[in-house]
């Protein structure tokens, strides 16, 4: 097992960027071969694994920086251990990440929700004084401005179409919403990284957010609702059921032939 | 009344009736459209392929997700399919083979200079 215990804040900090992409890119998977239309399919896919890309480079930012205090060459670590042989109370991902995909609607809103607060968080990431960070941050910046603008026309095509289409985008944002207060409620290695202003975060969040809602003719006050049920502990490592099961699938290879490669 | 049909895989129910069948139907199908990508700078357009979507935004981003994924492209066009317009196979007697005994049409008649090149 890789040594993830005693950590610094920075690596902490780590764990919780490539978790929350790990663990929506293997839910957005979960629709290969099944999207409503073999084009949609292939976008969900292609940003799956953009997703999987990007906590690569966190994993593998992670082991470069285990590996700097270890003593003996076996207990070096990798990305593949850090993804596949931790434990679920390991995982620092966002809780929205690990809700189920329900229906398209509520896979659009779940995207719809990360990728605006990634594209906020990278942009502030571009200047941050770390180069690894800084580099990742610019690179996964032009993915996610893509999932930003990919998943907010799906929000207004569906908010804005039949009747059935927006009782159910209706329907999957009122899910979401009290698994979005967590985006903003600092972990404590957030706190220690002074990394980023998270009130500003937060601020141009909830107002690029409205505006999409607004014109997908949904008018739901996010700034109020974020306040009003707070559900949290992802990124502390304390999960909803779900997270049993996608680790279950997703390290099943891993644990049964351990080692084993492509 | 309505009855309620089970369905396995495979079955398409054929038309009759008042079965849910309109969700296979070609009119509630997204429009086609056929899409052109400029491969590099100073390129033209090639067609490479159709597809379906909703409207002129989602076709290019299908496009960029289905043709683009392995950097083919600097720019895309779509067009939807109903929109472009073709001769007909059956006119081909009358449109292509009377330019075949026009040889002179050709640029073979020259003595090009060994100094021209790219012709």
């Amino acid at each position: 097992m890789p040594a993830t215990k005693n950590t610094t804040p920075l690596i902490k900090w780590l764990f919780y960027m490539a978790d929350s992409n790990l663990i929506l890119s293997q839910r957005n998977s979960e629709w290969c071969g099944h999207g409503p239309v073999l084009e949609q399919d292939i976008a969900l896919t292609n940003m799956a694994l953009d997703q999987l890309g990007q906590a690569r480079a966190y994993y593998q930012y992670i082991a470069h920086l285990l590996n700097q205090d270890v003593q003996s060459p076996e207990q070096y670590t990798n990305e593949d251990e850090l993804a596949f042989l931790r434990d679920n109370r390991a995982f620092h991902n966002l809780l929205l990440c690990e809700l189920p995909n329900g229906d398209w609607a509520q896979t659009i809103a779940k995207l719809f929700f990360f990728s605006h607060y990634q594209y906020q968080l990278l942009n502030m990431l571009t200047q941050h004084e770390d180069d690894t960070i800084r580099a990742i941050a610019i690179k996964s910046l032009k993915e996610v401005t893509y999932h930003v603008r990919w998943s907010s026309e799906w929000v207004i095509r569906l908010g804005d179409g039949t009747e059935e289409s927006k009782t159910r985008m209706n329907n999957a944002i009122h899910y979401l919403l009290p698994y979005l207060s967590e985006l903003f409620n600092p972990a404590d290695y957030e706190l220690s990284l002074k990394a980023y202003d998270i009130e500003s975060l937060k601020e141009k969040y909830i107002a690029a957010i409205e505006d999409v809602l607004e014109k997908a003719e949904l008018p739901i006050p996010v700034s109020f609702h974020i306040n009003l049920i707070q559900q949290k502990g992802g990124k502390q490592g304390l999960h909803t059921e779900h997270i049993g099961f996608i680790l279950a699938e997703m390290q099943y290879m891993q644990r049964t032939y351990p080692n084993m490669e492509w | 009344m309505f009855a309620i049909n089970k369905y396995y895989y495979g079955d398409i129910p054929d038309g009759g009736g008042n079965t849910s069948n309109a969700q296979f139907s070609a009119e509630n199908e997204w429009p086609l459209w056929e899409v052109f990508i400029r491969h590099k700078q100073g390129l033209d357009h090639k067609h490479v392929g159709s597809l379906h979507a909703a409207d002129a935004n989602m076709a290019i981003e299908n496009a960029r997700d289905v043709y683009t994924r392995r950097m083919e492209g600097v720019s895309i066009w779509v067009v939807e399919s109903k929109n472009i317009h073709a001769s007909q196979p059956e006119d081909a007697g009358s449109f292509y083979d009377p330019a075949q005994d026009k040889i002179y049409r050709h640029p073979t008649f020259y003595d090009l200079p060994d100094e021209v090149k790219h012709m």
